[in-house]
């Protein structure tokens, strides 16, 4: 079976995006930081680096709180999607 | 404003059972589920271990969209391209009530929550909890999608990640120590394929459990779910240590894919969800230690009731089952008319009296022993090194099997270690 990356895992899944955003990351924070467990702990690869700072995007998000709980910063602003927003899974 | 007797957050299988129970006995129950239905936001492996659903509803299973019962057990260790199995499989799993089936999620809390609404209860979906409402010292409520919706009692049923068990200050914040992190994928087969790949031409299923480099050494597991038409293939590693090594799971479970043991297996599956999921997994060591409030009661993963030996992980049923607990609680405290902690800590003392707590304290050892990565690396590695010299004929004199464990442990774990950890396993699982 040839490797499927995270951006085919995510685009078989079926979301409903919003447009506000539920989880904010502080990025003055991040900028300090040299853990970036958040880039490791994310499964659909929310976090990216670049330029030494995190970038989040949460249209892939599947709302499992392991950002939430592994940042040492607290630079994780995390909440739930609105109601109705986000993953809707078809079979989980 | 209409107060409701008990108001039921999460339509999980803690929830609806509880539900399903209150609204039985004829109070007048609201669930409050932020899914657009029941079982959106919820995944696992998975297999549910069905008898404790039977006293709620009996033969469940025929109507129940479930996939497969589990007639097969199998365990595999896999290091390098090598792979160990234990199989097994007896009469007893063949035969009716099923001791478990494989199920998803998105189908099967849905058709739950569906009989607690039968049952009376009113179901809410796409509506989330954001708060407990407090009168005094006790909890009158929630506040949900800008409304306040009074109750005399709130069972949270919210999962892993409950906001409600830390509003109703019952627990604190989550510690990635404590959870192992879940991604699974579905892969879907032609008709028949499946049974073909795996020789369940009798209907049945196999839960099959992977331990070693599919976690690269970290703690955890893979695992593999036979469905009617399709596999679950996913990977369970300790959050913890996975952001500390820089690993993720996801990675891990393509690493798994491509296994020489479950590569072929998996071969032309097509891909039809990949989900993500935390399990609350240090059992006692971070369950609340009261799992009740003036007004308030938490059941299932939002109490951490799952259990995790390696051997076994269940945490649906432990949530039906405190769900029950739960809503036996508050029909006492319906028929007294009093839901202080007095009445309601009657609650817990159910979930001691029942497999729940008991199991959870059997094996209370047992999230430190999983901690131990040698289970993980070395004792995978060990065991395939030892069949692939019992196994293999070269002409070469033999030795006995004990001898060939001895040189292999030398310089990798002395004799006094590996006795000591299995005396641990002895104590633990
Ligand atoms: C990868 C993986 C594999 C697993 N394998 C197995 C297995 O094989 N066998 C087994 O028995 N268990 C297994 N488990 C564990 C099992 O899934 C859980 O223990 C079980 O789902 C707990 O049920 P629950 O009702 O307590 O919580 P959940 O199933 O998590 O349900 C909580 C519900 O509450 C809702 N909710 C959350 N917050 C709010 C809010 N604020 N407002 C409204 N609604 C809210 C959610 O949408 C959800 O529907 C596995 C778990 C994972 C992640």
């Amino acid at each position: 079976m040839k490797q499927a990356s995270i951006e085919d895992k995510l685009a078989v899944n079926k979301y409903t995006i919003d447009k506000d955003v539920h989880i904010k990351i502080d990025g003055k924070i991040c900028k300090t930081c040299d853990k970036h467990y958040c880039l490791y702990a994310c499964p659909a690869h929310c976090f990216t680096l670049s330029n030494g700072g995190i970038t989040f995007s949460f249209e892939g998000c599947l709302e499992c709180g392991s950002c939430r709980i592994v940042c040492p910063n607290r630079a994780v602003d995390w909440t739930l999607p609105r109601a109705g927003f986000g993953i809707s899974y078809q079979y989980g | 404003m209409q107060v409701f007797d008990a108001i039921v957050v999460g339509a999980g299988p803690a929830g609806s059972a509880c539900a399903y129970s209150l609204a039985k006995e004829g109070l007048e129950v609201l669930v409050v589920e932020r899914g657009s239905f029941a079982g959106a936001k919820n995944t696992w492996g998975g297999a549910f271990y069905g008898p404790v659903l039977t006293n709620l509803l009996p033969d469940f299973w025929q109507e129940a969209p479930v996939e497969r019962p589990i007639f097969q057990h199998r365990y595999s260790f896999l290091s390098g391209e090598s792979c160990l199995s234990v199989d097994y499989t007896g009469p007893r799993f063949k035969s009716r009530p099923y001791n478990g089936f494989t199920m998803f999620r998105a189908k099967f809390d849905a058709w739950f929550a569906s009989k607690a609404q039968q049952a009376g209860a009113i179901i809410a979906t796409g509506l989330q909890a954001d708060d407990v409402l407090k009168n005094g010292g006790r909890i009158s409520g929630i506040r949900a999608g800008g409304d306040e919706l009074p109750a005399r009692v709130v069972v949270a049923c919210d999962g892993v990640n409950s906001i409600l068990a830390q509003k109703a200050g019952l627990r604190g914040e989550l510690l990635p120590g404590d959870v192992k992190q879940g991604v699974k994928e579905v892969l879907e087969f032609p008709p028949g394929e499946v049974a073909r790949r795996f020789n369940l031409f009798d209907g049945g299923g196999i839960d099959w459990e992977f331990i070693g480099d599919c976690t690269r050494g970290l703690p955890g597991g893979a695992f593999i779910y036979t469905n009617k038409e399709s596999l679950s293939v996913g990977v369970v590693v300790g959050l913890k240590s996975l952001v500390e090594t820089g690993i993720r799971a996801d990675d891990l479970l393509e690493d798994f894919k491509r296994h020489p043991a479950v590569a072929g297996l998996i071969e032309g599956g097509r891909l039809v969800e990949y989900s993500a999921h935390l399990i609350p997994v240090s059992g006692l060591g971070m369950m609340p230690r009261r799992l009740y409030a003036d007004g308030f009661l938490v059941a299932g993963d939002a109490a951490a009731l799952v259990l995790g030996t390696g051997l076994a992980l269940e945490g649906a049923n432990f949530a039906v089952s405190s769900g029950i607990a739960a809503a036996q609680a508050v029909l006492k405290a319906t028929k007294e008319s009093d839901f202080s902690a007095k009445t309601l800590c009657y609650y817990q003392k159910l979930l001691e009296e029942s497999f729940v707590l008991k199991d959870l304290k059997t094996h209370q050892k047992a999230p430190h022993f999983l901690e131990n990565r040698r289970i993980y690396s070395l004792y995978p590695k060990l065991a395939c090194e030892l069949a692939d010299s019992v196994f293999t004929s070269d002409g070469k004199p033999r030795k006995r099997t004990w001898k060939l464990l001895r040189e292999k442990m030398k310089g990798r774990v002395s004799f006094y270690r590996m006795a000591r950890d299995l005396i641990e396993a002895a104590r633990a699982l």
